[in-house]
């Protein structure tokens, strides 16, 4: 980057925020009216109950507890990218955290829809919530879904906090280049952003402190999430694995979804200069680890369902690799732990079609372990005489589009309303301008 | 307490506890999908061959736990241990997270998928004394709680302790070989208390610890002497 000055570096990431063209609009369009079938097939469920479902009895969870943990797990490399790595001074985050974070917010908020939709009686959701009820009853402490309650709400407060402290010296640059009310907006953003060296000194420690909240988050929200499955008695749930494998695949599933938008962010806004191929080859890299972090656990369960001599264990796993749900369970193994494999090969992790592909199937190989593990472990618990088969109906899979397409409206709107890469830290990278560069210019 | 060796399969006890707990009617194609009610069921296990059928029946109902794994996961206490050792379901508190159907190991949780239909003149059979529940929230086997407090209520009036046998659930009350019985294990010398030390006693799924209050009575079955 040593040949791109302050100013360039301005104008190129500010270039993704002109006035949209009719390729925009039309993306958002169809966006929006998948959003709007989503939250139709949920008004039609809240109207009907949630019979229209292919839930059944014993299998009374299945797609949208898929989402909730897909959601969730997506948020986490955000959190990685721009936390983690911001304290351990990993420099290559600088360009791509930006993004990287708002998939966290923006998954946050596809997340944090489930707990409610998925609800019997989804008007009384408040019940839910740590305040005291009806003369004094509170919620159960003890159970994982209010700890997933707790959990969830604090990810998004410290996401969104910390989503928005970034951006302060950068809105401060978007507000000198406005005008009119957009400027007021921005400068309510950049909160009297003047770069003094004071305000640096107060905004470093802000983001330093924000950073480190963040960091134990990307380990503890995961598992928490895992524990309304680990706390139970079903065969198939209840391991202590689960914590760590949730929290490993959680990451490997949001890296590969920032590595799929990334790719052509950087295509259509011509970003090439700043996200480069490096950074995409090092979220490879850690997509590796990951991948075989969650490989390793697919291994495990296998090897204790076996070795555990414990009847119905085994019978959960053998129906999980021959049942009804074997489809979904291979796309699980090969998806996610086998086709990561060949980024160990450099020609395929530099290459953005590879990339790109296999983000992809990582994306739907983690969607498929979700189901693979919340659907199998109920539909052959214990008592043989009350398996069952749950089969999706129009409006789990509406509900389910009408997430994702959620999820990319915000972002969508994140792209023309917010700088995509980090101004400020960009800079930072630079060397800074003197007198003889600033003559050249 | 349930004596497996008396159960003949007959289902009166199914068709009672509907009859007595408003259980809604949820027609053939609910059910051929597994969304039926019935708060208890007769679980019908084929063991034998074609030439030689051996058939086992096992009324399935809400064991009613003293360490019940359904209570614990209720973010909202819907489902919890009331002070009689009964594993109550508040309908007016339950938010239908579900949770309480999935960790329950015998699977006798019932969900309202939709608010159930009563046209006329089903309407006239409703039990008055019964909530009719609304979509969205869980149900199960309460023991006919109803009975139980209507029992105290007339000892109570009459001003002397609850007598052995006087609280009858409707499935008991209509097992035609008295294979289910009811009755207080505190009380020593309580019907179900001397049953339920018979050696053939057994809990279900006992390796879960989940401290089920049913006893249930093996049966014996002809066949080659083991060992």
């Amino acid at each position: 980057m040593a040949q791109l000055t302050y100013h360039q570096v301005d104008s190129d990431i500010l270039r993704a925020m002109q006035a949209p063209g009719w390729r925009y609009y039309t993306l958002l369009s169809i966006d929006l009216i998948v959003v709007a079938w989503g939250i139709f097939a949920w008004r039609y469920t809240v109207q009907h109950g949630l019979g229209v479902w292919g839930l059944t009895h014993p299998v009374m969870w299945a797609m949208d507890i898929t989402n909730f943990v897909f959601w969730v797990g997506i948020a986490h490399s955000g959190t990685l990218i721009s936390a983690i790595l911001y304290l351990f001074r990993v420099r290559w985050r600088a360009s791509i955290y930006r993004t990287a974070e708002a998939v966290t917010v923006f998954a946050l908020f596809t997340a944090g829809l489930f707990p409610i939709i998925h609800l019997g009686r989804p008007w009384v959701f408040h019940w839910l919530l740590p305040y005291s009820q009806f003369g004094g009853l509170w919620v159960n402490f003890r159970s994982p879904l209010v700890w997933d309650v707790f959990a969830v709400m604090t990810y998004m407060i410290i996401s969104v906090l910390f989503f928005f402290t970034g951006l302060v010296p950068d809105m401060a640059v978007v507000r000198n280049r406005t005008s009119g009310w957009r400027q007021k907006i921005y400068a309510f953003m950049a909160q009297g952003w003047q770069g003094t060296d004071r305000q640096w000194r107060h905004y470093k420690a802000a983001y330093v402190f924000l950073a480190a909240l963040a960091t134990p988050l990307v380990i503890s929200v995961h598992s928490v999430v895992s524990w309304d499955f680990a706390q139970s008695v079903v065969a198939g749930w209840h391991s202590t694995i689960f914590a760590p494998y949730f929290v490993a695949g959680a990451i490997h599933s949001g890296l590969a979804m920032v590595i799929t938008l990334l790719i052509p962010l950087r295509r259509i806004f011509r970003l090439d200069a700043y996200i480069t191929q490096q950074h995409l080859e090092n979220l490879a890299k850690l997509i590796i680890l990951t991948g075989l972090i969650v490989g390793y656990a697919y291994a495990v369960e296998t090897y204790i369902a076996w070795y555990s001599n414990n009847v119905p264990e085994w019978q959960r796993f053998t129906y999980q690799v021959t049942g009804e749900y074997a489809i979904p369970f291979w796309i699980m193994i090969l998806f996610n732990s086998l086709v990561p494999l060949l980024f160990f090969v450099k020609r395929i992790r530099t290459s953005t079609p590879w990339l790109f592909a296999i983000a992809i199937l990582i994306n739907i190989g983690m969607w498929m372990e979700r189901f693979v593990i919340i659907v199998t472990g109920l539909a052959h618990e214990y008592d043989p005489y009350s398996w069952g088969v749950f089969i999706p109906t129009w409006v789990d899979i509406s509900i389910t589009l009408g997430a994702f397409a959620w999820f990319f409206l915000w972002f969508l709107l994140f792209i023309k309303f917010l700088p995509v890469i980090s101004i400020v830290e960009v800079k930072e990278e630079l060397p800074p301008p003197t007198r003889s560069q600033n003559g050249e210019e | 307490m349930i004596d497996l060796n008396a159960c003949v399969g007959c289902s009166a006890c199914v068709v009672a506890c509907s009859a007595e707990n408003n259980i809604p009617i949820m027609g053939k194609e609910e059910v051929a999908y597994g969304r039926e009610m019935s708060w208890i069921r007769i679980q019908r296990y084929d063991e034998g061959t074609d030439e030689r059928p051996d058939h086992h029946f096992i009324p399935m109902l809400c064991q009613n736990c003293d360490n019940a794994p359904c209570e614990p996961v209720c973010p909202v206490y819907a489902t919890y241990h009331n002070p009689e050792g009964l594993n109550a379901q508040v309908y007016n508190r339950c938010v239908g997270t579900r949770y309480c159907s999935n960790n329950c190991p015998y699977k006798v949780r019932r969900f309202n998928w939709h608010t159930a239909q009563w046209p006329e003149p089903l309407n006239l059979q409703l039990n008055p004394n019964v909530t009719v529940r609304e979509m969205g929230v869980m149900e199960k086997c309460t023991f006919c709680v109803q009975r139980i407090r209507g029992a105290e209520l007339a000892a109570k009036e009459e001003n002397r302790d609850l007598r052995d046998g006087e609280i009858v659930p409707a499935c008991s009350q209509t097992c035609p070989t008295r294979a289910i019985v009811f009755g207080d294990l505190h009380d020593p010398e309580s019907e179900v208390a001397k049953l339920a030390k018979n050696p053939r006693g057994y809990h279900v799924l006992e390796h879960l610890n989940t401290q089920p209050a049913i006893t249930y009575l093996k049966k014996i079955k002809a066949g080659p002497v083991e060992g």
